[in-house]
């Protein structure tokens, strides 16, 4: 039975980790995460959730809690954002080496500095390479969905990897949206409880997360890897069953209107759906435009992202985070998807929405008629482009 | 796609409004949508919310620049913002207010008025130094926009106050009737 | 070498105790059992908790008449035992000497 309910972001992602009964919840607040938190203790409170919910003094706390709570057998889930993400960062090394399935939201939110509290996705993508699962919701539906298969996903054998969804600052984290959600019943048959391989047991003491010398660090990460890369298809599968069992569709990368599209602009999380509403009415204008959203980050999903650009004269990564001295780090995960091939679209870099900068349809009618320019040119000419941007405003420095 | 903006200032309920309404027009079958001014609220503060109605699922996460209706909850702010910024042509303004609507020079704009300040108080809701008016007002709402009905609206004022939930409906109620401008 | 499992997790207790760090040491210490009181000092202080407390039989002559009385005495883990020689400056007695391994 679907029950349908209009509900923020966080409250989304408190629910479906209330709904897949997680027994610790190591938290603290941060905006625009803090809801998460707050709804858990109120579902405590109330006697709707049976879980120990650890109030730390910082996020490093946090997710040093989490991980020995995972250790120890527990289902846990976390929420936290920008700073607190970064303040976690050695640790979440540690939770993705030792294999423990936690599953944390993140309303993704600009680092500072200048300190900023609104959506950009530069504090996860500085986490790529933390050996964690991401995923990105356009909207709080997607929060939902993903926030409770990344639990069966986590905690799959063939995985036992942490994961991150991430949710646009404020855009989904504070926007009201109708949410539906399964019964407690239907996601008890979808999520049985967390069995994990080992457990922190006094009666049988072992040691987790132990030192490994030149001989062994190597095959450990090299295990790692194959964790992740085995993940593409416990996704599929999930996702699949998902669909089976609750009517909603996802997929790893999603394309619309990309067939017979010159430009493809690429996006991942909110800015996906204005996307959508921007390539139908430059369509309308008679402009060859596709769009791909994201929806799996990592594992990054190099073949869909292939298939789906493989009849466009350019790919356009719309993207919320800057590597400086590099670019987008998106665009250039993307490039390296079509390094070894030989017939292969032109790839163009575009900054935007940057510390919550409202993202808008003109914004992307600005992506396609460039990068349709640089098509035409076959040149694509300076790689990264500002959108949306007064050069004015700032002094880039000098004399 | 029906886009409302809410005026107020922190602390009046401008935010709440904004789900109520989003509430109610859901209750209809729509698909809808309600978010805040993103930042940092504080108490006094010109704030604003906004709402989203269609009859389709709402692809859409941009802020609404051409709203096509503005509610001011406070009277002062006519002073202090331009509350018909980027609102289409033609289009309705309710403003709370003792005023009547041809007090206000809006241009093309239709003006509304309706006194929620006093509704709200002798409902007991807030005080007259600081009263909450929100409810009141999407009562109004509901007369001047047909957008939602009056039945929806009390639903969603019942599931979204957290206490005096009958003198809030009153105040819907009443604020349905007073509604200057029609 | 201890096989180590999924996510560096070591499910043997005490594994540690496989890898002898005997071989460390340059000098050993030796403990003159006539000499020690059994006063645990050297055991407390070891690092490595490579000492043992052992109860003895020890031949003992009392107001003329010899007797046999039982006394603790330190005993040297040489498994584990570094050679750091903290037990030989902590003993009161100067019971334990440091002496050159290599013979």
């Amino acid at each position: 039975m679907e029950m349908k309910e209009i509900i923020r972001g966080n409250m989304a992602t408190a629910l479906a980790a209330k709904m897949a009964r997680v027994e610790v919840v190591p938290a603290f607040p941060i905006t625009p995460s803090t809801l998460f938190p707050e709804k858990i203790s109120e579902y405590i409170a109330n006697g709707e959730l049976d879980a120990e919910m650890i109030l730390v003094e910082s996020e490093h706390s946090a997710m040093s809690a989490a991980v020995g709570a995972s250790a120890a057998g527990a289902r846990v889930a976390t929420a936290t954002a920008s700073q607190g993400l970064a303040l976690m960062h050695e640790i979440l090394f540690i939770a993705s080496s030792m294999r423990l399935p936690i599953v944390m939201a993140i309303g993704n939110r600009a680092l500072s500095g200048p300190i900023n509290i609104w959506a950009d996705h530069s504090d996860t993508m500085a986490e790529r390479d933390s050996g964690w699962m991401q995923f990105y919701a356009e909207n709080n539906q997607e929060a939902f969905d993903l926030m409770l298969m990344a639990f069966r996903i986590a905690e799959d054998r063939r995985v036992l990897l942490p994961a991150m969804i991430g949710l646009d600052a404020f855009t989904l984290t504070h926007t009201m949206e109708p949410v539906d959600y399964p019964s407690q019943e239907e996601v008890d048959d979808f999520l049985p409880p967390y069995n994990p391989p080992y457990t922190l047991d006094v009666k049988r003491p072992m040691t987790f997360g132990s030192f490994a010398t030149p001989d062994s660090y190597m095959e450990f990460k090299w295990a790692q890897t194959v964790a992740i890369e085995n993940s593409y298809k416990v996704i599929d599968e999930v996702f699949e069953e998902y669909k089976k069992r609750f009517g909603r569709e996802y997929k790893r990368v999603s394309g619309f209107m990309t067939e017979d599209a010159d430009v493809v602009i690429v996006s991942m999380g909110s800015a996906s759906g204005t996307l959508r509403d921007a390539v139908r009415r430059m369509r309308k204008e008679g402009m060859k435009v596709g769009a791909v959203k994201i929806t799996t980050f990592r594992p990054f999903p190099f073949k869909e992202i292939k298939e789906l650009t493989k009849n466009a004269k350019i790919i356009a990564v719309a993207e919320r985070a800057i590597s400086p001295g590099f670019g987008g780090p998106v665009a250039g995960e993307i490039a390296t998807a079509f390094i070894n091939e030989k017939e292969r679209p032109l790839i163009s870099d575009f900054i935007i929405g940057l510390g919550g900068r409202d993202i808008t349809q003109k914004d992307f009618k600005y992506i396609a008629e460039t990068a349709l320019k640089e098509a035409e040119s076959g040149e694509v000419s300076p790689w990264v482009k500002w959108v949306n941007i007064n050069p004015e405003e700032v002094p880039p420095g000098g004399e | 796609m029906y886009e409302v903006r809410f005026h107020g200032r922190g602390g009046q309920g401008a935010v709440t409004a904004a789900n109520i309404l989003a509430v109610a027009a859901f209750k209809e079958g729509k698909e809808v949508q309600a978010f805040p001014m993103f930042g940092v609220e504080r108490r006094g503060a010109p704030v604003m919310a906004f709402t989203r109605i269609d009859e389709k699922p709402i692809d859409v996460k941009t802020l609404i620049y051409n709203p096509d209706f503005v509610v001011v909850l406070d009277p002062t702010l006519m002073e202090v913002v331009n509350v018909t910024e980027g609102l289409k042509d033609g289009s309705p303004v309710i403003i709370n207010t003792k005023k009547n609507p041809e007090e206000f020079n809006l241009g093309n704009y239709k003006v509304y008025t309706v006194d929620a300040t006093t509704i709200a108080v002798e409902n007991g809701l807030g005080t007259p130094m600081s009263p909450i008016v929100n409810t009141a007002i999407i009562g109004s709402f509901a007369r001047v926009s047909g957008i939602v009905k009056l039945e929806s609206v009390i639903e969603a004022v019942r599931e979204l106050s957290p206490v005096k939930k009958e003198e809030n409906v009153k105040a819907a109620e009443m604020a349905y009737k007073a509604v200057k401008g029609l | 070498m201890v096989k180590i499992y999924l996510g560096a997790v070591n499910p043997h207790p005490g594994s540690a105790l496989e890898y002898k760090t005997g071989s460390w040491r340059t000098m050993k210490p030796v403990v003159n059992e006539d000499k020690c009181i059994g006063c645990w000092f050297c055991y407390m202080y070891c690092p490595d908790s490579a000492i043992r407390m052992e109860k003895v039989t020890v031949k003992k002559e009392v107001r003329g008449e010899v007797k046999e009385i039982v006394k603790e005495v330190a005993r040297i883990d040489y498994d584990y035992c570094k050679g750091c020689g903290i037990c030989a400056a902590e003993c009161p007695v100067k019971a334990i000497e440091m002496v050159y391994e290599e013979k």
